[in-house]
C-alpha cells in the first residue's frame, strides 16, 4: 500500500486532536474533500460521515445542501443554520404519524414559520421545501413567496392551516416555480383563483398536483399553464376537470411521465370518447396514473392503450368492481404498484395475481371503513391470491374484516421479501375467524420469515406472544405501529429489547404500562420518537423518564375529563434542542 | 297460525350472514322486531298500521294480542326508535332480549310509543345506516358500539372523499337507467298526484314519513269524516293516527305491472322495481293486506 495513504491515515485518525495540523499532513486539499463528499446525496450516509472526524464532519457540513428533519423538534432552526451554511433543499416532519387519524388535538405545534424566519436569513437561496404534517399559515406562505427569489419547489403533504390563498401567493411571486404538489392537507379551500395567479411568463412548471382541492379552477387558464410548461412531466388535477378537458390537456402534455386525472364520469359523444382514447395512446411515456373519481366501466376503457407502460396505478379514488379491475390489470402487465379499493373484492385481486406478475406494492383501501358486515371488502382469500402471483411483493398495506393465521402464514412463505407489511383487521381484537385463536401465529411467521421487514403494523387479537416473536427475530425492523394489541408490559419491553434497529414506536389503546415505557429508557434516545396513547402509563413514570433522560423530550397530553395521574397521550423523542418553546397549553412538557 | 317467534329465531338472526339476498325474502314468522339484528337498516316498513318489515319477515308479521287489545297500536315509532332502526328498541338500546316473551314486548311498544313518535326518522346521509348496522349486527356488544377515534386508520381526505364518492356513486349509477328515480304517487282520493324521488330515500322509515308529510292535507278532512272517538282536534298527526288505524295501505306497480304491497323485499330491490306508488284506502286493498283488513274491521 502507498505509504503516503497510509500515513495519511495515521493523521487522520489524530486530526480529532489537532484540527490545524490536518490540514498540512492531508494530501488533498479540503476542495477535494468535499468535491468528493458532495456525491453524497443519502443523508443517512452524510451522516456517518460527519462521525468520522472533524474534517470530515466539516467537509461534509459545507457540502450538504439538502436538509432532512425528521422531527422538527429534535432540534433548533438556530442550531441548523450554525451547522449547515449551504442548503438548498429542505424536508420537515412535524406532528407525531398518528395525527392523521385525529388523535392529536389541533394547534399542537410544529409550525414551520420559525424555520422559514431562519431560511429567509441563512439560505436565501434556499430552492425547494416539503413538509409533511406541519402547520403553516397563509403568511407563512406568502413570507416563502417572497422571501426566496430563486425557490423553485414546494411539497406540502398532510399538513394544515392555510388556505388557497396562500397558493395564491405562491403562484403569483414564485417566477421559475418548477414543482406544485398539495396533498391531502387540511386547507380551507376558497376557490380555484390560485391557479390564474401563475404568471403569463411562467412556463418551467414541471410538477403540479392539486388532486385534493375540491374548487373549480379556470380550465382556461389551466389550459394556458400546460400548454406553455413544455417540462410539465407530472400533472394531477382536480375532480373539477372534466373528461374532455383531460382530453384538452392531454393533447398539449403528451410527454407526462405521471398523470392523474380529474372526474372520470362524464356524458360524452363517440367522437370524445375516440378523441380521449386517442390522446391517452399518445401518452407513451405514462408509468403513474391517479385520480380517476367516479370511473365506471364505461370510459375505463380508454385507458387500456396507455396501461402497458404503467408502472403505478393508484386506483383508490374508484369504486371499481372486480370485473373492472380484471380488465384494467389485464391490459397492465408491467405494473409494479397497484392501489385499490376493497371494492375490487377478492375476485378482483385475484385477477391482479394473475395478470401483474411484476407488482411489488399492493394497498388495499376500505370503501366503507365502518361497515362491518363481512360480504363487503376483501379477506384472505384476495391477500393469498395476490401472493401466489406475485411473489416480488414486498410492500402490502391491506385492510380487511376477517384474516386467519394460516394465510397469513402461506402468503409470507409466497413472498419472503416483505420490507413493508401493514395489516388492518378493521374490528379491534379480532381473531383468527376460523379458529378462533389470536393472530399471534400470523405476526410471528411474517417476523421469522421475511428478515428484511422494516416496517410493520399489527393487529386483530394479540397476546404478549406477538411481540415475543417481533423482539426476537424482527432484526431490522425499524417502524411499528400497535393497536387494541398486547397482554401486559411484557409485550412492549421484548420489543424494547430486541428490535435494535427500532427508530419509531407508535402504540395505541394496548395495555403496557409504566415499565414498558421505562424498560426503554436506554433505547430511546436511539430512536427518532415514541408514541403512546390510551395504555397505562401514568404521570409519575413520565416524570420519571423525563428526569433520568435529559435529552429526551417527554410530552404528554392528557384527555379531557381522565383522571390526574393517567398520561393519556405519551409523546418521546430525542431532542437537541432541549423541550419545545412554543407548546400549547394542553402539552406537557416533563 | 299466528305464533310468536321464538328467541331461536332471534339468535339465528344475529349470525353474520353470508346467503343474505335469500334470507333478506326469505318466509319466516316472527315477533315485530325480531329479526332486525344483523341487517340493513331500513328494509322494513311500518307504515299504515300494517307491519313492519323487518327483513326475512315477509308479510304475516305477528303482533302479540294483548297489544293489540290494549290498545298500543302499532304506530309508526314501534318499528323505528329515534334513530331510524328497525325493529323494537329498548330506550337507548339497539339490542332486545326478546326472550323474554311478550310482556318485554308490551313494554318495548309502550317505552318506544312514549318515545319519539313524532321524530325526524333516518336521514339521507349514507352515513347513518351503516353506523345503525354496525349497530345491529353485533348482538352481543354493548347497546351502542361508538366509532372508536381514530380507527380503521385512514387519513381524513380519504374518509371524506370516499363518503362523498359513494353516495355521488350512487345518485350517478341510478341515472344510468337503473330503476326509477322519480315516481307518481297517488292517494285515493286525494284531487291530484304527487311525484317523489325514490332515491333520496334509504330506507322505508324514510319513504313512510316523507308520504306521511306529503299527504297528510288530504286525509285532514277524512279523518274528521270518520270521527274517530276520543279525537277533538286536527292535528298535524292526523294522518299518521288515521294510517295507524290502518285505513290506507301503501302499495307500488312494480316492472312487471302488478300491484304489491310496500314493505315486502329489502330497500334496493324495491327501488330497483318500483314504477309508481299508491296510498290505497284500506277497503280496496282486499288480498294484499289481509291483516290491516282485518284490523279495519276490528276497529270501524
Amino acid at each position: 500500500m502507498d505509504p503516503k495513504l497510509k500515513k495519511t491515515k495515521d493523521s487522520s485518525s489524530n486530526s480529532a486532536n489537532s484540527p490545524d495540523s490536518t490540514h498540512s499532513s492531508f494530501p488533498f486539499p479540503d476542495e477535494v474533500l468535499e468535491r468528493v463528499l458532495s456525491l453524497l446525496h443519502s443523508h443517512k450516509d452524510r451522516s456517518s460521515v460527519s462521525l468520522v472526524c472533524k474534517d470530515w464532519y466539516n467537509a461534509e457540513r459545507w457540502t450538504r445542501t439538502k436538509l432532512f428533519i425528521g422531527n422538527c423538534y429534535s432540534v433548533s432552526p438556530e442550531i441548523v443554520a450554525r451547522r449547515f451554511p449551504r442548503i438548498k433543499s429542505v424536508t420537515l416532519k412535524g406532528k407525531p404519524r398518528f395525527s392523521d387519524f385525529n388523535l392529536v388535538p389541533q394547534y399542537w405545534g410544529a409550525d414551520v414559520h420559525s424555520w422559514l424566519v431562519m431560511f429567509a436569513k441563512v439560505y436565501p437561496f434556499l430552492e425547494e421545501l416539503r413538509l409533511k404534517r406541519m402547520t403553516l399559515s397563509d403568511e407563512s406562505l406568502k413570507f416563502l413567496a417572497t422571501s426566496f427569489p430563486g425557490f423553485k419547489a414546494l411539497s406540502l403533504l398532510s399538513c394544515d392551516g392555510f388556505s388557497t390563498d396562500g397558493l395564491k401567493a405562491i403562484a403569483t411571486h414564485c417566477k421559475n416555480l418548477t414543482e406544485l404538489d398539495i396533498q391531502e392537507n387540511g386547507i380551507d379551500d376558497f376557490g380555484g383563483g390560485w391557479l390564474s395567479s401563475f404568471s403569463e411568463n411562467c412556463s418551467s412548471l414541471e410538477v403540479l398536483n392539486f388532486a385534493s382541492l375540491s374548487s373549480d379552477v379556470s380550465f382556461d387558464a389551466l389550459e394556458k399553464l400546460v400548454r406553455r410548461c413544455k417540462s410539465l412531466r407530472i400533472l394531477k388535477v382536480n375532480k373539477s376537470i372534466s373528461l374532455d378537458q383531460l382530453q384538452q390537456l392531454l393533447v398539449h402534455a403528451p410527454q407526462l411521465i405521471e398523470l392523474g386525472t380529474g372526474s372520470f364520469q362524464q356524458e360524452l359523444t363517440p367522437w370524445q370518447y375516440e378523441d380521449l382514447e386517442t390522446a391517452f395512446s399518445n401518452c407513451k411515456n405514462l408509468q403513474a396514473l391517479s385520480g380517476l373519481w367516479e370511473a365506471t366501466s364505461l370510459h375505463l376503457p380508454v385507458l387500456y392503450a396507455a396501461c402497458a407502460s404503467l408502472t403505478f396505478l393508484n386506483l383508490s379514488y374508484a369504486a371499481l368492481q372486480s370485473g373492472e379491475l380484471a380488465k384494467l390489470v389485464a391490459h397492465s402487465p408491467n405494473l409494479r404498484r397497484l392501489w385499490v379499493l376493497d371494492t375490487v373484492g377478492d375476485k378482483g385481486l385475484e385477477a391482479v395475481g394473475s395478470s401483474c406478475p411484476l407488482l411489488e406494492e399492493l394497498r388495499v383501501f376500505p370503501a366503507d371503513p365502518y361497515e362491518l358486515d363481512l360480504h363487503h371488502g376483501v379477506t384472505e382469500a384476495g391477500f393469498l391470491a395476490v401472493s401466489h402471483g406475485c411473489r416480488k411483493l414486498h410492500y402490502v398495506l391491506y385492510f380487511c374484516r376477517q384474516m386467519t393465521n394460516a394465510a397469513v402464514a402461506t402468503i409470507v412463505l409466497n413472498c419472503p421479501d416483505f420490507t413493508h407489511f401493514r395489516l388492518c383487521i378493521m374490528n379491534p381484537g379480532e381473531p383468527d375467524y376460523l379458529t378462533n385463536e389470536p393472530m399471534d401465529e400470523a405476526f410471528g411467521a411474517v417476523v421469522k420469515t421475511c428478515t428484511n421487514l422494516r416496517r410493520l403494523a399489527v393487529s386483530g387479537l394479540l397476546t404478549d406472544l406477538t411481540f415475543k416473536y417481533i423482539g426476537k427475530y424482527a432484526k431490522n425492523l425499524e417502524t411499528l405501529s400497535v393497536a387494541f394489541a398486547g397482554s401486559s408490559d411484557r409485550g412492549m419491553q421484548c420489543v424494547l429489547q430486541g428490535c435494535p434497529k427500532l427508530r419509531k414506536l407508535e402504540i395505541r389503546d394496548s395495555p403496557f404500562g409504566n415499565a414498558a415505557l421505562l424498560s426503554g429508557v436506554e433505547k430511546y434516545e436511539t430512536m427518532r420518537s415514541l408514541w403512546m396513547s390510551a395504555c397505562n402509563v401514568t404521570m409519575s413514570a413520565c416524570r420519571l423518564l423525563a428526569k433520568d433522560m435529559p435529552r429526551l423530550n417527554v410530552e404528554v397530553m392528557r384527555d379531557e375529563g381522565s383522571d390526574d395521574r393517567q398520561a393519556d397521550k405519551v409523546y418521546v423523542y430525542r431532542s437537541v434542542a432541549g423541550p419545545r418553546r412554543d407548546a400549547p397549553p394542553f402539552v406537557l412538557s416533563l | 297460525m299466528e305464533n310468536s317467534s321464538s328467541s331461536s329465531i332471534v339468535s339465528t338472526e344475529s349470525e353474520k350472514n353470508s346467503v343474505l339476498n335469500l334470507k333478506e325474502t326469505e318466509l319466516r314468522l316472527g315477533l315485530p322486531g325480531s329479526d332486525f339484528l344483523g341487517k340493513k337498516a331500513g328494509t322494513g316498513i311500518s307504515l299504515f298500521g300494517k307491519d313492519l318489515k323487518n327483513e326475512g319477515n315477509n308479510g304475516f308479521r305477528q303482533i302479540p294480542l294483548k297489544n293489540l287489545v290494549s290498545g298500543a297500536k302499532r304506530v309508526f315509532s314501534d318499528a323505528i326508535d329515534g334513530s331510524g332502526k328497525w325493529g323494537f328498541s329498548m330506550k337507548g338500546g339497539s339490542e332486545v332480549d326478546l326472550g323474554n316473551g311478550g310482556s318485554e314486548n308490551t313494554n318495548a311498544l309502550q317505552s318506544c310509543l312514549a318515545g319519539p313518535s313524532g321524530k325526524e326518522i333516518g336521514n339521507p346521509n349514507p352515513a347513518k345506516p351503516v353506523e345503525e348496522k354496525k349497530n345491529e349486527n353485533n348482538s352481543t356488544a354493548p347497546a351502542s358500539k361508538a366509532q372508536v377515534v381514530g380507527w380503521p386508520p385512514i387519513r381524513s381526505f380519504r374518509k371524506n372523499t370516499l363518503a362523498t364518492n359513494l353516495s355521488k356513486n350512487n345518485v350517478v349509477e341510478e341515472k344510468s337507467g337503473l330503476g326509477c328515480l322519480y315516481v307518481k304517487v297517488s292517494m285515493d282520493g286525494a284531487p291530484y298526484l304527487r311525484k317523489i324521488d325514490l332515491k333520496t330515500y334509504c330506507s322505508y322509515a324514510e319513504l313512510s314519513s316523507a308520504l306521511e308529510k306529503m299527504f297528510s292535507c288530504f286525509t285532514i278532512g277524512q279523518y274528521a269524516s270518520h270521527g274517530l272517538p276520543g279525537q277533538e282536534h286536527l292535528s298535524e298527526n292526523c294522518l299518521k293516527d288515521l294510517l295507524h288505524g290502518s285505513e290506507y295501505v301503501l302499495t307500488y306497480e312494480d316492472k312487471d305491472g302488478d300491484w304489491m304491497l310496500v314493505g315486502d323485499v329489502p330497500w334496493e330491490m324495491f327501488t330497483d322495481s318500483c314504477k309508481r306508488l299508491r296510498i290505497m284506502k284500506g277497503s280496496d286493498a282486499t288480498g294484499l293486506a289481509p291483516r290491516a283488513m282485518q284490523k279495519c274491521k276490528s276497529q270501524s
